[in-house]
């Protein structure tokens, strides 16, 4: 297996992951990344999405909804506005936000198209890290 | 001199003040090790977001960007972030200070309150107001702050405002705090290039559009920053506001406890000189 690199995810309330991990794939404005140790130097923006963390054998997930990322080669900094692992995820209030932005995306009346759908990618995010449990 | 009985009224009434200042000084203290513990987790969060944003924007060069540069309104948008309680010492009042005494001409401001405190007294100096956000002032969140940056952000992209500044309470330490005024836009490109290797970061999607992304979010965490910092300051200069009540408090209560003893020997003295010259009128 390839060497480890180091991943620390912060937000702005606390420091949500820091250890060594193996590998760490997440959705960003480009598309779905897988990262290894040992990638080019590269800044990416966080989509809404599932950010799965592998260490050997263990794999984590958690629903990650904002911010950006900083890859070096030997550690990899989340900057993440918004994470959750899927044991702090409402599944219920995702499923009922997700109802809710569907309705006003099907309407698209004098709503914010942008935020809806924003609104709808997290709410799916959530409900998928969540039955990842 | 004051009768007993107003001496001991006024002792009490000087002690119940201080009960309650005592008690406000405890509550301060367990906000302020709360906000201060907040004030320190969210610390590696801003510091990896100012390196990035640093190293951003020294590898943008001068690229000309909405963000980076004046846009022709000269109007400046102030997010005055102060308490919606008073009893804290100088802490709302410096603020105001601080904007007020500005070189800025009143007209040309638009304030955004966070805080009562702020808000009411820049409606009554008769200055513009935007968008009130006090109620995020007691607990602030992160959700605050996006909804803060965004307003603002809007504003200046709309040409509302030409400038945007936060003015908040820095927090050094439990007994220095520093009222600060910081730009948020448009953002000064740092001639220094730094070294590290941090600097040959590449984007994705392209520089330009990260900057787009990812400036918003920098202001976000600054303001979020500012609010977290200022709530520090509030609690710690409530607590040393009040911690000075209670000692002013002691003193007051030790010279009237002086008073009323005096008081109290005259009287006894008077009654007895009454007593012996009546019982001499007697014999």
């Amino acid at each position: 297996m390839a060497e480890k690199f180091k991943l620390t995810i912060v937000t702005p309330d606390r420091e949500f992951f820091n250890e060594e991990a193996d590998m760490v794939e997440f959705n960003t404005t480009e598309g779905e990344i897988g990262v290894y140790a040992g990638h080019a130097p590269l800044t990416v923006i966080v989509k809404p999405g599932i950010l799965t963390i592998t260490q050997g054998d263990t794999v984590r997930n958690a629903a990650l909804h904002a911010g950006f990322v900083q890859i070096l080669p030997q550690e990899i900094t989340i900057l993440a506005e918004i994470i959750e692992w899927p044991g702090e995820i409402d599944e219920e209030r995702a499923e009922a936000a997700r109802q809710r932005a569907e309705g006003r995306l099907a309407e698209r009346s004098g709503i914010d198209v942008a935020r809806a759908e924003a609104a709808l990618m997290r709410s799916i995010a959530r409900i998928n890290a969540a039955k990842m449990k | 001199m004051a009768s007993m009985r107003d001496i001991k009224r006024r002792k009490s009434s000087v002690q119940s003040t201080q009960q309650i200042t005592k008690a406000m000084k405890l509550v301060s203290t367990v906000k302020l090790q709360r906000a201060k513990g907040r004030a320190e987790k969210s610390k590696t969060y801003f510091n990896c977001m100012y390196e990035t944003v640093v190293s951003m924007l020294s590898k943008a060069g001068d690229i000309s960007h909405p963000y980076l540069k004046a846009n022709n309104s000269t109007k400046k948008a102030v997010i005055v972030i102060t308490g919606s309680r008073g009893l804290a010492g100088g802490y709302n009042s410096n603020i105001i200070k601080l904007v007020r005494n500005n070189d800025w001409n009143k007209d040309d401001l638009i304030i955004y309150p966070v805080g009562s405190k702020g808000r009411d007294t820049f409606a009554r100096l008769g200055y513009e107001m935007g968008e009130d956000y006090s109620d995020a002032v007691e607990e602030p969140i992160y959700a605050d702050a996006m909804k803060i940056s965004s307003q603002v952000l809007d504003d200046f992209a709309t040409g509302r405002v030409g400038e945007i500044y936060v003015v908040y309470t820095g927090f050094k330490n439990t007994v220095t705090h520093i009222p600060t005024c910081l730009k948020l836009l448009p953002i000064k490109i740092e001639d220094e290039r730094s070294e590290d290797d941090k600097a040959v970061l590449d984007f994705e999607p392209e520089t330009e559009d990260a900057i787009d992304l990812i400036i918003p979010k920098y202001i976000t965490s600054l303001i979020y920053g500012a609010m977290i910092e200022s709530v520090a300051s509030e609690n710690a200069a409530r607590m040393q506001a009040m911690d000075n009540a209670t000692n002013n408090a002691d003193e007051i209560i030790s010279s009237l406890s002086l008073l009323y003893n005096r008081a109290r020997q005259s009287a006894i003295t008077q009654e007895l000189t009454e007593i012996i010259a009546g019982a001499q009128a007697i014999s």
